[in-house]
């Protein structure tokens, strides 16, 4: 049962080049078998003893995702690669999630230990969700916040003890057929985050889920809702990785935020996914009167990932932003972007999307931007820039700005760039040798938004880069 | 001990712009060589430091020891050339502070860590020799700088790299004097028995603050006189023209050549 397959675990140097890339062999108590049908759905409602509401929402969402056509008309052909018969959609070994580590799995706890889960908890979180496969396999808070009211469980959880604040907005910020993934989501949904922040409760720390994929074949369907009531404040910092397998792999999450007047809402991504994954996203804010709904968004590894975090200005003076980076290497399609709906005056909204593509990989930025003609005082800042480091590196960008009237304003900038072989040379001549030139001149690239990230992040988020930047000169 | 180039030969693409150029610095020696534009001044110096553009056809070049032509560019500076570019990159993003960390860092064995005390302790008590204000060394390198500015950063950089060879090229162009006499400070406060200098340049202002022990005047890729300071300040009352009716053929000269380098 706990046997070791992948890597030993003294290799350190292979477990630096990809810190994801190792899995063990776990037994699932609960698994639905590959492919996707009503059974399937059954199946998952079964084992998580879902309410009835809920078995019809998946269905009905299942019946909207075998109707949606891919999206390949403006989208990557390559998700017409997916085979959902192949996949498996739900993977658990249990449906209680340990609040110790004591009380979770060896060979789980052993995955997160070596992903530093635990160690990040001690030092810095105010509470972990780590989420292997289909469900949470630890979740824990500090006791302090716990007795101020903040709830912060599973999705299951949050659903079946919690429903009056749940259903209030399940499904209402990203609704079913909002896109085929999203219904897919819907309808299979396991894991994820509930959080809900009382009035005025502002997070000194930040909370935390770590998705880690284990098994091959397989498909991660998180449901993430953050509640920020009145005046309250949260950051969420998710990360994700995956062992590297043959096969397809598939990450389809929606998250939902909801920032009530007053509220701030800081959602902080790091992906390192494998480049078997397909990472296929939605998330999407709503903030009120005077809230403030922040994704940071850090995008490396996958073989699609397709994301575009919204933020839905609904009230006055409502503010929304996105900072991201993608970094798409040889194989890999980063299109990602970000989308701010204006509904309110003076609501602002800010995006900068930084991304780097090396070797043949492609990045593609896509925006939208609206602001309809009734409002006044609203504005908006884009500014997308790329770095392409080989000559066969790819990027696009599609901003598309809708601006009616005159009351209000947008700036858009772009930028493609280069890193020139005259500016490898001058570091070369200072004694780095040239991949740790590169290295550096990436990080200068993204410098500016990596100081958005939490301290611990950002030193991450930094070795990331120099690893994936390994290999890519000569 | 010295830095030696011996005949050596480069073109770039097809066209040949170093025709045998043999010279040796030695530590504690200040070399100045001048000569008129397109002579081969700056490609000697790119050559020095492996500008994977240029060709070496014919030479050798050794530093102390250890030939130098079939290493990399990083190589050759962690064995301590430094070249001041004349025209210096733009590395955004990057603090000078940071890029001469990750410089330093380069030149430590493998496994050690510099001590980041240390190295700031350094930086300011070089900045403050050099009267630079400290905030300039958090600006992102060269970016958006004015002449001058790239120019100070270069100093400060070699300041902090003590390289053991250093070739300036053409580092006092386009200074005013302030920034004239930062780089000479610079220059003058490397200069010792530990250090050989090579200093190229077109006029012979900046000598008037760096006295060299040795002038050599390079006209169409060769050194076709060397002499001490006095030559430069000959070179400065007659012109280069005479030595390049009497040197540089039309046809060898690679002013003939449209787009020469510099």
């Amino acid at each position: 049962m706990t046997e070791q397959q992948a890597i030993a675990e003294t290799d350190l140097l292979q477990l630096d080049r990809s810190v994801g890339d190792f899995h063990y062999e776990v037994k699932y108590a609960y698994d639905a078998g590959a492919g996707l049908s009503e059974q399937t759905i059954d199946y998952i409602c079964e084992a998580k003893n879902d309410p009835d509401w809920l078995r019809d929402f998946r269905k009905r969402a299942l019946a909207t995702f075998l109707r949606e056509p891919l999206p390949t008309h403006w989208a990557s052909k390559q998700l017409a690669e997916l085979d959902f018969s192949q996949i498996r959609y739900y993977l658990a070994h249990g449906q209680k999630a340990g609040r110790r580590w004591e009380d979770v799995p060896d060979e789980m706890k052993r995955t997160f230990e070596r992903l530093g889960v635990p160690e990040q908890e001690r030092k810095f979180l105010a509470g972990v969700e780590a989420q292997f496969d289909s469900e949470a396999a630890y979740s824990n808070m500090k006791e302090a916040l716990r007795d101020q009211g903040v709830l912060f469980v599973g999705s299951t959880e949050g659903l079946h003890k919690h429903p009056e604040i749940f259903r209030k907005w399940f499904g209402k910020v990203i609704p079913t057929g909002d896109n085929k993934f999203a219904a897919l989501n819907s309808a299979v949904f396991s894991g994820g985050s509930f959080i809900y922040v009382p009035p005025g409760v502002k997070l000194s720390h930040p909370l935390q889920a770590y998705l880690r994929i284990n098994a091959e074949s397989f498909g991660q369907f998180e449901r993430t809702l953050i509640i920020a009531d009145e005046g309250s404040e949260v950051t969420y910092m998710e990360g994700c990785t995956a062992p590297r397998f043959d096969t397809a792999t598939l990450h389809s999450a929606v998250v939902e935020l909801v920032a009530l007047p007053g509220a701030k809402i800081q959602y902080i991504t790091v992906q390192n996914w494998s480049p078997n994954v397909f990472n296929l996203v939605t998330k999407r804010g709503m903030a009120m009167e005077n809230a403030e709904i922040r994704w940071i968004d850090c995008n490396i590894g996958s073989r699609l990932t397709m994301k575009y975090p919204a933020v839905i200005l609904r009230g006055r003076k409502a503010r929304g932003e996105v900072l991201s980076i993608a970094l798409a290497n040889s194989g890999q399609h980063q299109d990602t972007g970000a989308k701010m709906i204006h509904l309110a005056d003076e609501t602002t909204s800010n995006i900068i999307a930084k991304s780097i593509s090396i070797g043949e990989g492609r990045s593609s930025y896509r925006g939208m931007v609206k602001i309809p003609n009734h409002l006044k005082g609203c504005k908006n800042n884009t500014e997308c820039d790329a770095l392409l480091i080989n000559t066969s590196s790819r990027t696009d960008t599609y901003p598309a700005i809708t601006l009616r009237g005159n009351r209000s304003s947008v700036q858009h900038e772009a930028s493609v760039s280069k890193i020139s072989a005259e500016q490898i040379f001058y570091m070369q001549q200072r004694g780095l040798p040239e991949a740790e030139a590169m290295s550096l001149s990436v990080n200068g690239f993204v410098n500016d938004l990596v100081r958005e990230f939490p301290m611990e992040y950002s030193v991450e988020l930094k070795r990331l880069i120099d690893l994936e930047m390994e290999g890519s000169v000569g | 001990m010295s830095l030696q180039i011996s005949d050596l030969h480069a073109r770039i693409v097809e066209r040949t712009i170093l025709r045998g150029i043999s010279l040796e610095i030695r530590p504690g020696e200040t070399h100045a060589i001048m000569g008129p534009n397109g002579s081969g001044k700056s490609t000697l110096s790119k050559v020095l430091a492996g500008h994977p553009d240029y060709e070496i056809t014919q030479g050798s070049v050794v530093l102390d020891g250890v030939s130098l032509l079939e290493r990399e560019p990083d190589e050759r500076a962690r064995m301590g050339l430094f070249l001041a570019f004349q025209y210096p990159c733009e590395i955004p993003g990057v603090s000078i502070a940071n890029f001469l960390r990750a410089a330093t860092q380069a030149r430590l064995p493998e496994g050690e860590s510099l001590s980041v005390t240390d190295f700031y302790q350094k930086l300011y008590h070089e900045m403050d020799a050099l009267g630079m204000q400290r905030t300039f060394s958090s600006r992102p390198l060269n970016s958006g700088f004015s002449g001058g500015e790239k120019k100070r950063a270069e100093i400060l950089q070699m300041a902090m790299l003590q390289p053991r060879y250093a070739v300036l090229d053409e580092t006092d162009s386009g200074l005013d004097i302030d920034a004239l006499k930062v780089v000479a400070g610079g220059v003058n406060r490397l200069r010792g028995p530990e250090a050989g200098l090579l200093i190229i340049t077109h006029y012979q202002r900046l000598l008037d603050y760096i006295s060299p022990d040795f002038v050599h005047v390079m006209v169409a890729g060769r050194i076709v006189q060397s002499g001490g300071p006095e030559l430069a300040l000959e070179l400065e009352k007659r012109g280069y023209g005479f030595l390049e009716v009497q040197y540089g053929s039309s046809e060898l000269s690679p002013l003939a050549g449209a787009g020469a380098p510099g």
